[in-house]
């Protein structure tokens, strides 16, 4: 139901209402979009069916374009050796030139993964619309804004009309608050609060993300939980903007300056919800009570503490028992077992979620003056071009080559396993991404999805390990 | 534009799995394609085919079992999660099927596969059980207009309420479906709508 003016209303409901153009009648609403971002893999359909209606994309302005899904990793200034994928990223650069939209593609100074790029250049901003044909678009929601995934169908509209037919999702807020401990990070919070209201305990919500721990998170931590709100289910996850905010964008290459920068910040501070809003479901929880995380199955529901066992039968509820079975049978782990002191084979530091700049520093610090041990195999993937030639400023390039770790050229790499870095059958893999899936990173791969911080950890003793005893 | 859907009277491919991710249905590495066509052949290629190998097919996997056929396919709770990817509907269409039957479903799906004239038909735990345990030469009739799935399992159902039940769809997703309309064609008619709303907001 919309709200009567003077109603208090969510986050979510203030810029909700600025954007519907109009409601059909027991139908989804016209919705406008201010952001669209697209890429290799799931545009170029959608262009092809403007194409075949003859007609143009209709505000190119507002389009902007990356290839991130599918390029390599390596040597990135040499043409693409898979067909498949040269063809995609061919497709990709003649139709935003046709179109006239903005590429950023391979070899361009600003090019990287979508989610990475958009902030990182200013053009995610508060109160706005965004969306891109990637389900992790809920990044973005970091920014106060309104993003969330889209399919190529979707993708087509968008390019045509600049808006979505969209029904208004439920509301969820989740509360974290307290201090986390030593060791503890932005994505052991959001691990933690999947574990406990599953990989579903979200759909068909829009969730807002608050309290005194979200508060105290950086800019780039923010964008990790709201990246993982997909994980849930939920439609998109969004936290109200704030000074961290408004400092993390002022300056950037497309971010408002001058007059409109102060007439846009005023206009970013009202978008909080109000005291008295209602949301359809809340959850609490206490950052003292989250350690280090890990999964151990194949959906990120399936989370536990680095210390924990993996659960029996008898403690997962009655529905998952078979998916328990089946997942653990994929993993090679046992029921009852500890997670602690598995060993690994690769380790995966990148990805939407952890591929920024504080990830790299924060696996830098813990890595400097140490050496991967010997049976890891580690692949450091920034997450755009920008990402890592700040990291070679800092001579963070230096301690990964020391730590014998790979810092390869910025994409999605691994973490889909879409371009030729692929984890081999059968082994582990601890990967700062959001997805375990079954063959996600490669066909029969194995993953532990993990922070940063647990990464490196596994990284230099070649197992899981709990990072508060080695700090 | 997708193909209009009424009724659906078919047997169906039981896949009793919760959980089942767009990484399943159809793996990122065959989402190379820049057309729409051809993904039925890798609908669910890794628990199809043993070392991703067309000639050894895994016997235990269903769509490997000729007893199983039809156009309805019915899958465990929370079909369709993860990735954004469309190909998970155009590959399910592909194959041939134009039902998806589960007791949840993911969102992004859900739109991806109205998008794309596949029905997604959502039933309550109990029904989905009841369909499990069906033998594979009972039928389901989906009824759109009516909003209704019954299960016919040879004897006269048609006073069994039990074997029957009724779905929730978007009334106007339910006309498109029904019709064979597409959005862009509705939204593209929109477009003066659109140029005002634009207008009035002063841009962005
Ligand atoms: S890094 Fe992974 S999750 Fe993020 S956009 Fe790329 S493929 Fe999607």
């Amino acid at each position: 139901m919309d709200k009567q003016p003077g109603m208090q209303k969510t986050l979510f409901e203030k810029i909700w209402d600025k954007h519907v153009v109009k409601t059909i009648e027991d139908g989804p609403s016209v919705f406008y979009i201010d952001k669209h971002f697209i890429h290799e893999v799931t545009s170029p359909q959608a262009f092809a069916g403007l194409k075949k209606r003859g007609i143009p994309v209709f505000r190119p302005a507002q389009v902007v374009a990356t290839a991130d899904h599918n390029v390599p990793t390596l040597n990135q200034h040499l043409p693409i050796r898979e067909e498949m994928s040269r063809k995609q990223v061919d497709a990709l650069i003649s139709n935003c030139a046709e179109q006239g939209i903005e590429l950023y593609g391979l070899g361009h100074p600003f090019q990287g993964i979508v989610h990475v790029i958009g902030p990182e250049l200013g053009i995610t901003q508060p109160g706005m619309t965004i969306v891109c044909g990637d389900s992790h678009t809920s990044t973005h929601g970091a920014f106060g804004s309104i993003a969330f995934g889209i399919g190529t169908s979707e993708v087509e509209m968008v390019l045509a009309t600049q808006c979505l037919l969209q029904s208004k999702p439920k509301l969820m807020r989740i509360t974290v608050d307290g201090t986390l401990q030593k060791g503890v990070v932005s994505k052991d919070i959001v691990l933690y609060i999947l574990s406990k209201i599953s990989a579903s305990g979200a759909t068909g919500y829009a969730v807002e993300f608050a309290g005194s721990a979200i508060r105290s998170l950086s800019m780039e931590a923010r964008m990790t939980i709201c990246n993982m709100s997909i994980e849930m289910g939920g439609r998109c996850g969004l936290i109200a903007p704030d000074s961290t905010t408004f400092e993390y964008i002022k300056g950037r290459k497309f971010a408002p300056a001058g007059v409109i920068w102060d007439q846009k910040k005023t206009e970013w501070e009202q978008l909080f919800t109000d005291p008295d809003a209602i949301f359809d479901k809340e959850y609490h929880f206490i950052a003292e009570d989250i350690q280090p995380m890990i999964t151990y199955g194949t959906n990120p529901g399936m989370g536990i503490g680095v210390n924990e066992f993996i659960p029996t039968q008898d403690q997962v509820h009655a529905s998952d028992k078979s998916g328990l079975t089946k997942s653990l049978t994929y993993m090679g782990l046992k029921e009852g077992a500890p997670i602690k002191g598995q060993s690994i084979d690769y380790v995966f530091i990148g990805s939407c979620t952890n591929s920024r700049i504080e990830d790299l520093r924060m696996v830098a610090s813990f890595v400097k003056g140490r050496k991967k041990a010997e049976n890891v195999e580690v692949w450091v993937v920034p997450g755009s071009k920008q990402v890592e030639a700040q990291a070679i400023k800092e001579g963070i390039d230096k301690i990964f080559e020391a730590a014998g770790f790979q810092l390869r050229q910025p994409g999605c790499s691994a973490c889909l396993g879409m371009n030729e870095d692929k984890i081999p059958a059968g082994k582990y893999c601890i990967s700062t991404s959001n997805r375990n899936f079954e063959g996600r990173q490669g066909a029969g791969a194995r993953t532990l999805l993990a922070s940063p911080l647990t990464a490196a950890a596994a990284a230099i003793t070649g197992k899981v390990s709990d990072i508060r005893e080695l700090l | 534009m997708p193909l209009p859907l009424q009724k659906i009277k078919s047997r169906f491919v039981p896949l009793n799995i919760e959980n089942i991710d767009t990484d399943q249905i159809i793996p990122a590495r065959f989402l190379k394609a820049t057309t729409r066509e051809g993904f039925g052949k890798n609908l669910f290629r890794d628990w199809r085919y043993i070392n991703d190998d067309e000639n050894q097919p895994r016997s235990e996997f269903v769509l490997n079992q000729p007893v199983f056929s039809g156009e309805i396919l019915v899958a465990g709770k929370n079909f369709g999660c993860g990735s954004s990817r469309e190909h998970a509907a155009w590959s399910l269409l592909d194959y041939g099927f134009r039902v998806v039957v589960s007791s949840f479903f993911a969102d992004i799906f859900r739109n991806n596969a109205l998008n794309n004239g596949v029905l997604p038909v959502q039933v309550t735990e109990a029904f989905l059980e009841k369909i499990f345990a069906q033998g594979p030469e009972t039928e389901l009739l989906v009824d759109l207009e009516n909003q209704s799935i019954r299960i016919l399992n040879g004897e006269d159902t048609s006073g069994k309420e039990e074997n029957t039940e009724t779905f929730d769809i978007n009334p106007y997703k339910k006309t498109c479906l029904l019709n064979g309309y597409d959005d862009i064609d509705y939204l593209l008619s929109l477009k003066p709508e659109i140029e005002i709303f634009e207008k009035q907001r002063g841009g962005n």
